[in-house]
């Protein structure tokens, strides 16, 4: 018993560190990272990936958001580091910088299509004609009266606009390691300032005016669309931010909200109507070409017709397909190997 | 009572008469009281057995409809004029194993190009000849990967070209959906999934005996899936939880149980091993996701070692489990009388001797137990997990503990988080029925462990 004890033990531990230090065989299954948007897409096409070549593994997709993925991807180059980071914003020049500072150099930026996002409510709930200035009289903390800001008291949206239901504020938007979250205050909160009238401020006030949200009727979700979803149904009388694809798996519950006139679909999105789409991308860490089998034909068959393409597999998912001459461009720079540079994204 | 009190002269017999008046007259009181008593612990455990039964009716509610499936059996034939291939390739005379290998994968490339979709549709509009539908409804009801699997048939066996055979094929999620009853069947066609010819045509097919209800049994079989979210499993993290059970128990046993022992038996009493006993026990009151923090920083950052992987899993949660395993190994030997050490060491035992031949052995029954509920403690965790890249989506088996995978508790949380909320609720609920399952059947390995080890000694 006693020597059967210490040598299994000892045995044990030895097989254990001898297991870390032993993994120095190159990784083959391409390991991707970051926004939660992009993932059902890269999800879909790994699988199919998997299936259509039988000498690759299937990719491995993780999520965390889209900078929660690109500082994985700037960690450094080797086997523990992501080869592919998703990304529902563009890469920001200190996140290149970063990349750098760590020895990624080749950043490969792909981008795979657009996406709109939707403001819906639950489906029992009053219709509503959204402008970006609604939105940003609804939840800016300050709004501006006769010329001054002044504190927000709206408490319904009918008093912002008549043509509005009678109905509490109450709005869930993406936190803010939600890329989806940048292309809000972008494409809503910033388009609503400006029309709001603001009075005549310095560029750094306006800025924070713009975006200072009421804490009392604005929750903040860090994480998933089912989280929102989750506060449409424990308070239906809340207006929630969902991505496209997310509103078209249930729209059996959500009723979405026309913006600027536009009703979202595939067809006014892809067509530049509907206000409030961004281009979605993922970033290659170039120096793991060659290295990770696979990593080129991934990309390639990603942006091929039958997946990215009009009446792709994504275009059933969700994902609103960029032009072909702009998905054949951004495959040529791919192969290309045009990395980027922190000037391209200032 | 009264016997107690001895004959006494009149005075102290007037006391103990007083005495006893008062014991009576507070009896009652004091029954009282014994009764409130019970009636809340009653009440305590009424409420909680009330909560357990709760959250089993819940999820069994939920989750048992996610067993069956609609699946479909449906007359495939292999068209030689949809599937145009070359002969599967044979090894030749003078062909290395490795021209062989690179003939046949191309040899399969060539049948994953084939439309397999076409295939199936055939097979769906053939079901239902006098129903008009077009390619993207009839094949709106079918689930995705439905041609690939297909493909595997062919591929495993070219000889089915030209020939008609039986085929189950699993509804899609939103036709599973729209037949259970998951989305509000009177709702207007623009909230509804499906259109409302593929809604008819599965309608029918389920009516005419063609499409039924079967026993779901690819959610043991199938890995997760996205693309055909109808054959989602739980393989994949049920092979990954496995790995990482396998590594807590390799390491965690032994490296408890020598601490455990050592600290007990050998160790001197002095400040030092005071010092790490209340380490110890502060160990095991850190919360989860600080051994996950640890472990990225140090397994994967430090050791480099890959992410998703189970062996990193299994690592952490060893971690955690270390001072469960140790604080309840040390009380079970603690509880050992002495005179059983007295004896040996008496008769002139070695203190080891002592350790391994009399004293382990009598605990064997609670180590055993503490390393068990450690274990199940650990199958359950999913917070450390998710800081070392195990809430990835993974479409394949692990092979290795080296390999990306996800774990039972992650896929949990992995399909709460999923889009289609309609077929992924019920879902959610049966890898959470799953995951019990395993538990309870932990916990009872466990107790009849211990109770038949307890009766032997």
């Amino acid at each position: 018993m006693n020597k059967l004890f210490l040598t299994a033990s000892a045995a044990s531990i030895a097989v254990a560190l001898s297991a870390g230090a032993s993994f120095a065989q190159s990784r083959d299954t391409i390991q991707i990272a970051g926004s939660s948007t992009v993932l059902p897409f890269a999800s879909i096409v790994a699988e199919e990936f998997g299936n259509a070549f039988p000498d690759f593994k299937t990719p491995v997709v993780g999520s965390g958001g889209s900078s929660g993925g690109l500082r994985q991807f700037c960690g450094g180059v080797g086997e523990n580091t992501i080869d592919i980071a998703n990304s529902s914003r563009r890469i920001r020049p200190a996140e290149v910088e970063a990349c750098n500072a760590a020895g990624v150099n080749k950043i490969l930026e792909v981008q795979i299509g657009y996406d709109g996002i939707v403001f819906a409510t639950s489906a029992n709930q009053g219709d509503f004609q959204l402008q970006p200035v609604h939105v940003f009289k609804a939840i800016a903390a300050q709004v501006p009266v006769d010329g001054e800001l002044v504190n927000n008291t709206y408490k319904n949206w009918n008093e912002i606009d008549p043509s509005l239901p009678d109905q509490a504020i109450n709005v869930a938007i993406p936190a803010s390691n939600h890329g989806t979250r940048e292309v809000f205050e972008e494409k809503v909160l910033h388009a609503g300032c400006e029309e709001a009238g603001m009075p005549e401020l310095d560029k750094e006030a306006l800025q924070k005016a713009c975006t200072s949200l009421r804490q009392d009727v604005v929750v903040e979700i860090a994480g998933d669309y089912t989280e929102t979803l989750a506060r449409l149904q424990s308070n239906p009388a809340t207006v929630g931010v969902f991505g496209l694809s997310f509103y078209d798996q249930n729209r059996d519950t959500l009723k979405v909200a026309s913006v600027s006139g536009v009703t979202p679909s595939l067809e006014t999105i892809a067509s530049g109507e509907y206000p409030v789409s961004r281009p979605l991308y993922f970033y290659v860490k170039g120096e793991h070409i060659g290295t990770v089998p696979g990593i080129e034909e991934y990309v390639e068959f990603f942006l091929s017709d039958q997946m990215a393409g009009v009446g792709g597999t994504l275009e059933g998912a969700g994902l609103i397909p960029a032009p072909a001459e702009e998905t054949a461009e951004v495959l040529a720079e791919f192969k290309e190997g045009k990395a980027i540079a922190v000037a391209d994204v200032q | 009572m009264a016997d107690v009190i001895s004959p006494q002269p009149s005075r102290e017999t007037d006391r103990s008469a007083e005495r006893l008046k008062r014991i009576r007259d507070g009896l009652s009181s004091r029954h009282a009281r014994e009764k409130r008593f019970r009636a809340y612990g009653l009440a305590a455990i009424g409420a909680a057995l009330a909560f357990v039964a709760i959250l089993f009716v819940m999820i069994l509610s939920k989750g048992l409809p996610a067993f069956t499936q609609a699946t479909m059996t449906l007359d495939v034939f292999f068209d030689p004029a949809i599937i145009k291939v070359e002969p599967k390739p044979v090894p030749q005379q003078g062909q290395s194993p490795a021209e062989f290998r690179r003939a046949t994968l191309d040899w399969e490339r060539q049948v994953t190009m084939v439309n397999w979709n076409r295939v199936v549709e055939t097979a769906i509009k053939n079901a239902a000849p006098d129903m008009e539908v077009d390619t993207r409804q009839a094949l709106s009801i079918v689930e995705t990967n439905e041609r690939f699997l297909l493909r595997d048939r062919f591929v495993a066996d070219p000889g089915l070209l030209g020939k008609t055979i039986p085929v189950d094929m699993l509804g899609s999620a939103n036709a599973d959906n729209w037949l259970k009853g998951n989305i509000d069947r009177s709702l207007p066609d623009a909230q509804q999934q499906l259109s409302a010819p593929a809604r008819a045509l599965a309608d029918k097919l389920l009516e005419e005996g063609k499409m039924r209800f079967a026993f779901a049994s690819h959610i043991f079989t199938n890995v997760d899936s996205r693309s055909a979210p109808a054959s989602a499993g739980l393989a994949g993290a049920f092979v990954g939880s496995l790995y990482m059970m396998l590594v807590v128990i390799v390491l965690a046993v032994p490296i408890g149980v020598a601490s455990a022992v050592y600290l007990e038996e050998f160790a001197p009493k002095n400040r030092l091993t005071d010092l790490i006993e209340v380490n110890i026990n502060n160990l095991a009151a850190v919360p989860s996701i600080v051994f996950g923090l640890l472990g990225a920083a140090v397994f994967i950052n430090y050791f480099r070692l890959p992410l998703s992987a189970p062996l990193v899993g299994g690592l952490v949660l060893t971690l955690m489990t270390l001072p469960t395993i140790i604080i309840a190994t040390r009380s079970a030997l603690r509880a050992v009388p002495p005179s059983l050490r007295q004896a040996a060491l008496g008769l002139g035992a070695s203190r080891t001797q002592t350790v391994f031949h009399h004293v382990l052995p009598v605990t064997f029954p609670g180590i055993l137990t503490a390393t068990i509920i450690g274990v199940a403690q650990a199958l359950g965790e999913t917070a450390p997990l998710l800081l070392i890249g195990m809430n990835a989506f993974v479409a394949a088996v692990p092979a290795t503990p080296l390999d990306q995978s996800t774990a039972l508790p992650v896929q949990i949380y992995l399909w709460q988080g999923n889009e289609n909320r309609n077929f992924f609720e019920a879902r959610t609920s049966a890898a959470i029925i799953v995951l019990l399952g395993l538990m309870i059947t932990l916990n009872a390995i466990a107790i009849f462990l211990r109770t038949r080890l307890e009766r032997r000694s």
